[in-house]
């Protein structure tokens, strides 16, 4: 990244916003207040991860959610069968995650369209299933932390606190990676190839590793973040942290705010969060909630296939610098 | 096999085979540095494909393409783009959610200078002023005429600053006065010492900036010269026009 690009009001627009979501519940003390902007957090951390993917390279990763379990159950068993410490567990979780679509980049990512799509899909049902048969990590019944090791982070209070700051630099490190990759020279080939892959290819972008490294970065947050989920949680077990419906939830976050922009994720994130919320707590709908995604999901690309922030840009040309 | 300093480009014996469709056959020419070589034949002919062989959208299935004294056959297209080859094509596939400066920096960053971003937009700028598009610059790609994203074509091409050009009808589509301007920009290409190679269907243009002329037919390279000698040839105009009036109309550009 530039020094040229900080200046933009979008790289301060992004960040302040994360910023002050993750600092509210300093501000009204309240612990419910926290677990909200930790769902929050965890959406954009989440989203802007996929939106390096899907948003810049134009490439949907319909089973995403696969890097958050294999990445958190690396770590996981980390912490729980050898004793290391969370942010240790949590930079190999993140590595391994990485790794493992590097791997994944180089089988599937020549793959173009629907079938790269369906190819993810059939990425993570497969390392679900190898889970559930792994013994190292548990089988079926998963990994369960001693509560005792939350006393080396402070009790099982502040490790609730410890955590959420966690997560709150994920989503920080998402949003600075996803604007550094846009005002690069790697963001630029990744959007060539997100408008025209063939053009992309003769105007000399090496394509396939551009592919493969966009498919890396968006893994790794992913990857550390379900190593913290998992450890907050005290627990997990392979239904919970290969669930293909959150996967499709990140590509409705995404989507709605605006792909490739980066302020988009982080919109779209929190509003879908919100909504989310309001859903599930209301007696009407709480059983609709993910109908309600998949009607969002239609009623986007129908209509508003850029997002709010994308039609936002389109509708007010004067804010092309501000919101990007 | 001798090594000519001065030959940019040499196609050997090329050919391109899909399934039982023999699409080029047995082609062989050289390009000398700093020419214009124009490319004509009939629709269908084989010249884009022969134009993908070369910059390496297709492997040939025969044959071998020398670019400045490598062999780059079956290479990949971004390969190529490294040892300085560019194109443009005939139907335009402008970056459509980039702006007009985004997709020609994007020529300059992955062209074979790879350059940074910081002189891409430099660079850029520069050659969009060349083709006369600079006014557009922070313009959506999308938003252009035709005739606009041709130059935006070009524009891309040349931002990569490379020594070999592949033009594959610039000019279709242009109404006369963006024709001439078009031509003009092709000469001055020349001038800066670029090496092109042009398929055109516009015929007294091509004529009139083509230093040599090969001709193909249902792949096979039926004819090599001066535009003149080519504009006389019987065999050419029987093969491309079927009637040598018409031919004899048209290069007069009526």
């Amino acid at each position: 990244m530039s020094f040229k690009s900080i200046k933009y009001p979008a790289f301060w627009i992004s960040v302040g916003l994360v910023a002050l979501a993750g600092i509210l519940p300093l501000i009204t003390g309240s612990n419910t207040t926290r677990e909200t902007m930790f769902l929050v957090l965890t959406a954009i951390a989440l989203a802007s991860s996929l939106n390096m993917l899907l948003g810049y390279a134009g490439y949907v990763s319909f089973g995403h959610i696969v890097f958050l379990g294999f990445g958190g159950y690396v770590g996981f068993y980390l912490i729980v069968d050898h004793n290391w410490s969370l942010w240790l567990a949590m930079l190999v979780g993140g590595l391994m995650a990485g790794l493992l679509a590097l791997l994944l980049g180089k089988a599937i990512l020549h793959l173009r369209g629907a079938y790269f799509a369906l190819a993810t899909i059939g990425v993570n049902e497969a390392i679900k299933t190898f889970v559930k048969n792994f013994d190292l990590f548990g089988g079926p019944v998963g990994l369960e932390v001693n509560f005792l090791v939350y006393k080396d982070y402070g009790g099982p209070a502040q490790m609730q606190w410890t955590t959420y700051w966690a997560i709150f630099g994920l989503a920080l490190l998402a949003v600075l990676v996803s604007y550094a990759i846009k005002f690069s020279r790697f963001g630029l080939g990744l959007m060539a190839i997100r408008e025209d892959e063939d053009a992309a290819m003769v105007l000399g972008v090496r394509t396939p590793s551009a592919k493969t490294w966009a498919y890396v970065l968006s893994a790794i947050i992913p990857g550390m973040l379900g190593v913290i989920l998992f450890f907050r949680n005290s627990s997990v077990e392979p239904e919970d942290a290969f669930r293909l419906h959150r996967s499709i939830e990140f590509i409705v976050m995404v989507m709605l705010g605006g792909q490739g922009t980066v302020l988009g994720p982080l919109v779209g994130a929190a509003t879908y969060d919100t909504l989310r919320g309001f859903l599930l707590t209301s007696p009407l709908f709480k059983d609709l909630q993910l109908a309600f995604a998949g009607l969002l999901l239609l009623l986007i690309v129908l209509f508003v296939p850029t997002g709010i922030v994308g039609w936002l840009r389109g509708r007010f040309r004067q804010l092309w610098r501000v919101l990007e | 096999m001798t090594q000519n300093n001065e030959t940019i480009l040499q196609v050997q014996n090329v050919s391109k085979r899909f399934g039982g469709l023999l699409a080029v056959a047995e082609v062989t020419f050289d390009l000398p540095k700093g020419q214009i070589l124009g490319l004509i034949g009939p629709n269908g002919a084989g010249k884009t494909t022969l134009f993908n062989v070369i910059n390496g959208v297709y492997a040939p299935t025969e044959g071998k393409v020398i670019f400045r004294g490598t062999d780059v056959s079956g290479w990949q297209p971004y390969d190529v783009v490294k040892l300085g080859l560019a194109r443009t094509h005939q139907i335009v596939r402008p970056l459509q959610e980039l702006t007009v400066l985004e997709n020609v920096m994007a020529g300059a960053c992955y062209g074979h200078e790879n350059r940074s971003l910081h002189d891409a937009e430099e660079i850029a700028h520069e050659v969009l002023n060349f083709v006369n598009l600079d006014s557009r610059a922070n313009q959506l790609a999308k938003s252009l005429n035709v005739g606009q994203k041709k130059r935006l074509e070009m524009a891309r091409s040349l931002a990569a600053r490379p020594h070999l050009l592949l033009l594959d009808e610039v000019l279709a589509g242009l109404n006369p006065t963006e024709i001439a301007e078009m031509v003009e920009v092709v000469l001055k290409i020349r001038e800066q010492g670029i090496t092109i190679l042009i398929i055109e269907h516009v015929m007294h243009a091509l004529m009139n900036v083509s230093d040599r002329v090969i001709v193909l037919d249902y792949g096979r390279l039926i004819a090599e010269g001066t535009p003149d000698e080519i504009a006389n040839d019987e065999k050419v105009i029987e093969a491309y026009l079927g009637d040598p009036k018409l031919a004899e109309k048209l290069m007069s550009g009526e």
